[in-house]
């Protein structure tokens, strides 16, 4: 095989690592202000809490893949980098700014014990994982539509022209997934009340999902798919199918292997579809950016695959310790008291 | 202002920014798994609280660290699309390795750190803040050697079919000499930040605690003030090192860069450092300068009746290599900077042979005037990184990746020709932005870091990591 294809294929790997890990924890966080309700649907801060922290260990390894994945783009297909980044400048400005906050938030949140800087901290979680969620999608479906790209790999569209039906169709596709998955991991991590709710959520949360996700992979089918790709199509679909089951019955473990199974068919689907182009153009064909216009030198993929071989199985070895280390499920009581300072009180 | 102006101003104000919390987290990161070495070493309780306190501000301060750099990473894509197109092939190298290298285990073994206090074994627990601290140097290696690519192109080629810069050697990038002496001379400067840092308030503290006759905790405090003057005097002998070997460098691979850091006009023999100057910087050649003879010269040869040329000279020879246009950077900016840097620098370890010496032999000082210079010497080391960083990246200028004069040919590219073809209110939307979310952050960091350096040492015990006691409350814990 030749190397812009191998680095056509880590890439999407690294991809598929970003959406399944980065794709719960926004779950988490979107899920934050339903998930929290006490038995009398009262907001609780201790549950709040124990959502944040299932994910404290491992939310910034998560983000981790998304930058090796730019990184990646960077080194392997320079012109992929530039004109994806250069051409999806706004929707990219607005995903930093909101993994951002979200960042500090997760970090500062406990730091001072005052309701209002918490409902601050919480706000950016929240807002902060669901931008990002909706629009990663949105991206990648304009990605595989294909956008405005000239003879000089510029991207000559506007922001409006991201905005269309079958992208939004896409953000949607991801917001109930990882939401989804986010409830599913939350079965899987937690115990007590907060399990049980959070189980019978995913299980509300299954059908519409499917019928989302099931919606955007048919078109992504018809309209950019090859034969092959309804293979992933139909792995997606019955993954889907099989997580209602799951969810009803309670099979924890069994749902979040399916919606993780369905997130990697998805981004299968997506890069098989998009193959051999890296961004299609919709103004001509002939400008279509494809592994091998937009790749970088045999030289540089050869030394790039090296430190790929040889690093990648070390990270997912201690990234796999790090979910073994902190295996055990949360309770509430695990919580301990909020310990951050006291609010400053204003003297008048 | 163009797209190019603000394109330029926001890389300047966001890696500005980034750079304002990486030297802490660098220099903070190995002195915190220090103090938790000498408590697992010995069993000291005292230092298993500093710990726990200087681990906490590295916390508060290792987040923003961590958001500013994803800007970083998709900067060069957002802005500089026409430079990524020209360098990615050797460029993109480093920034993911750095990412595959460095961030993982960064991330990865701090939320191991945060969470495991009393999950994991201790020594494990320990080696996991050794990890992250040898994370932080490693990343910054890696962004050196990209960096070093733009002030020295080595290893690569020009290609004139693509009219691209390619890769030769690998070997050659990770191992540019500009690299090799940036690398100390960054991870030193970061030093300077951490120990200052954990000095400047151990000592407010340590006086606090005397002037109130708390003889016990005073002393506790005094260990960290010596922790920190230990590395701010070894940070200091090791920038200078570095230094003055990056000023070697830089005299045969940018010469202009050490013309303009001394705004030396003419050609001269021997010239001297200038310590100050008043008058006209801009179109010098009148100014009145208070200069130590020969050091130039001996700064940038190792002979101080070495021949520099000047500013005029170096013009004229670029017109005639690359074309007609302004090769010379804004030279009050670099001789100021330069100066700056090594001023603020000095200033440091100035104040740690100060510090030393009022400790000496088991002294505890009470003086308040004491605590209140030892808060205020914290942002000296900071503002001579910030300094440094100006000088390097704008004395570079016009080119942003500059011409290698002793080796590659045509692998040169000037700023101009590298930005994106965005319309300039694109550029000028996210640079507001990112300065009101950034300094939104910088308020809320510099409260937090205040009142928990303010709260002082927490009376925590140690837990038994692997005791029965399954349940108890995680510790560090969000
Ligand atoms: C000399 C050191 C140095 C320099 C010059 C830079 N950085 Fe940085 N960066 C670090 C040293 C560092 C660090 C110490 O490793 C940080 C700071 C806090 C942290 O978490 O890691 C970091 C964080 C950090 C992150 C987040 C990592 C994470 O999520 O764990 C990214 C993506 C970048 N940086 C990228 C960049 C880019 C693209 C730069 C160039 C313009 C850059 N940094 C300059
Ligand atoms: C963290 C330390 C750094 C600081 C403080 C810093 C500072 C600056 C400043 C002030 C500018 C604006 C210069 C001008 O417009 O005149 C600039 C530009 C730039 N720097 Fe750096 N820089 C740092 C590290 C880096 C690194 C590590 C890289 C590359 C890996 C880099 C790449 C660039 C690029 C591409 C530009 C834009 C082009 C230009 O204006 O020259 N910088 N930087
Ligand atoms: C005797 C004192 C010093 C000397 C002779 C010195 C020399 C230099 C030189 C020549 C450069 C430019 C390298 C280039 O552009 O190629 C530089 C850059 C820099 N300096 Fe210094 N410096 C000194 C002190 C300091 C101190 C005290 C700090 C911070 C605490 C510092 C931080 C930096 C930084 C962050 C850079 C930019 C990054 C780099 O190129 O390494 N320097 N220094």
């Amino acid at each position: 095989m030749d190397l812009p294809v191998v680095w056509f294929l880590l890439i999407a790997l690294l991809w598929t690592g970003y959406l399944v890990l980065e794709g719960f924890d926004f779950g988490v966080g979107m899920l934050l202000p339903v998930l929290d309700r006490d038995r009398d649907g009262r907001h609780d801060d201790r549950r709040r809490r124990l959502l944040i922290n299932s994910i404290g260990p491992v939310w910034d390894g998560n983000e981790v893949w998304l930058i090796v994945a730019g990184g990646a783009t960077f080194a392997a297909f320079p012109e992929w980098y530039a004109t994806l980044f250069s051409g999806f400048y706004l929707p990219l400005l607005l995903i930093l700014v909101a993994l951002i906050l979200r960042g500090v938030a997760f970090e500062w949140r406990g730091k001072v014990d005052d309701p209002r800087w918490r409902a601050r901290a919480d706000a950016a979680i929240i807002i902060g994982s669901y931008v990002p969620a909706l629009l990663w999608g949105v991206a990648f479906a304009n990605i595989v539509r294909g956008v405005a790209i000239d003879e000089n790999k510029q991207f000559t569209g506007t922001l409006f022209d991201l905005l269309n039906p079958y992208a939004l169709l896409g953000g949607l596709t991801t917001v109930t997934l990882f939401a989804l998955h986010g409830a599913v991991f939350l079965a899987l991590k937690t115990a007590g009340e907060v399990r049980e709710d959070a189980g019978r959520l995913a299980e509300r949360l299954a059908v519409p999902t499917l019928v989302v996700a099931g919606a955007f992979a048919v078109w992504t089918q018809l309209a950019h798919g090859k034969a092959w790709t309804w293979i992933p199509v139909a792995v997606a679909a019955l993954s889907l199918v099989a997580v209602v089951g799951a969810t009803r019955r309670r099979f924890e473990g069994r749902a979040f292997a399916l919606t993780t199974v369905t997130i990697v068919a998805a981004v299968v689907l997506i890069f098989g579809a998009l193959f051999p182009n890296v961004m299609p153009s919709t103004t001509d064909p002939a400008f279509s950016l494809t592994i091998d216009n937009a790749s970088s030198t045999p030289y540089t993929l050869k030394v790039m695959t090296w430190v790929a071989v040889g690093l990648t199985p070390f990270v997912l070895l201690y990234q796999g310790w790090t979910y073994w280390v902190f295996r055990k499920r949360l309770t509430v009581e695990a919580i301990g008291p909020n310990a951050g300072l006291k609010p400053v009180v204003r003297q008048r | 202002m163009d797209a190019l102006d603000l394109a330029r101003l926001q890389f300047g104000v966001t890696t500005v920014y980034h750079f304002l919390f990486v030297p802490l987290t660098i220099g903070l990161a190995p002195l915190v798994a220090i103090m938790q070495t000498i408590w697992h070493r010995t069993g000291d309780e005292r230092w298993f609280r500093m710990t726990k306190f200087f681990g906490k501000l590295l916390l508060i301060n290792f987040a923003i660290g961590v958001v500013t750099g994803l800007v970083q990473e998709f900067q060069f894509g957002m802005n500089w699309s026409e430079y990524s197109r020209f360098v990615g092939d050797v460029f993109g190298a480093p920034l993911a390795i750095e990412g595959l290298a460095a961030f993982f285990v960064e991330s990865t073994f701090l939320g191991l750190w945060i969470f495991g206090w009393d999950r994991l074994p201790r020594v494990i627990h320990l080696a996991c803040i050794w990890a992250v601290a040898a994370a932080t140097w490693a990343s910054a290696y890696f962004i050196l050697a990209a960096n070093s690519f733009m002030q020295h192109p080595v290893g690569v080629r020009f290609n004139p079919e693509t009219g691209r810069a390619e890769l030769e050697s690998i070997w050659a990038l990770l191992t540019n000499n500009t690299t090799l002496a940036a690398f100390p001379h960054t991870v030193f400067g970061s030093l300077l930040v951490g120990g200052t840092f954990v000095a400047g308030i151990a000592t407010w503290w340590m006086v606090r605690k005397a002037q109130k006759g708390d003889e016990t905790e005073a002393r506790t405090w005094r260990t960290a003030v010596h922790l920190g003057l230990a590395a701010v005097l070894i940070a200091g002998v090791g920038v200078a090192v570095s230094g003055d070997w990056q000023a070697r460098l830089m005299f045969q691979q940018q010469p202009m860069k050490m013309a303009a850091a001394e705004a030396l006009c003419e050609t001269e023999a021997g010239p001297g450092f200038s310590v100050f100057a008043i008058g006209d910087l801009e179109n010098r050649c009148d100014v009145k300068q208070i200069t130590i003879p020969g050091v130039t010269a001996w700064m940038a040869t190792g002979d101080p009746g070495a021949t520099l040329e000047g500013v005029r000279e170096l013009q004229d020879q670029y017109t005639a290599k690359y074309g007609p246009g302004d090769y010379v950077p804004i030279l009050p900016i670099t001789y100021w900077s330069f100066r700056l840097m090594i001023g603020f620098g000095a200033l440091s370890a100035a104040l740690a042979v100060a510090g030393l010496w009022l400790t000496r032999k088991g002294r505890l000082p009470k003086q308040e005037w004491l605590a209140k210079l030892a808060l205020l010497a914290i942002p000296a080391p900071f503002l001579a990184n910030t300094f440094g960083w100006i000088f390097t990246e704008m004395g570079r200028q016009p080119w942003v990746v500059v011409p290698n004069p002793t080796g590659v040919d045509g692998v040169w590219l000037l700023t101009a020709d590298g930005v994106s073809g965005n319309p300039a209110w694109m550029v000028a939307l996210s640079l507001v932005t990112f300065t009101v979310v950034y300094g939104a952050l910088a308020v809320v960091w510099f409260k937090l870091m205040r009142r928990y350096a303010a709260q002082g040492l927490p009376d925590e015990k140690p837990a038994d990591p692997l005791g029965d006691d399954e349940d108890a409350p995680l510790a560090f814990a969000y």
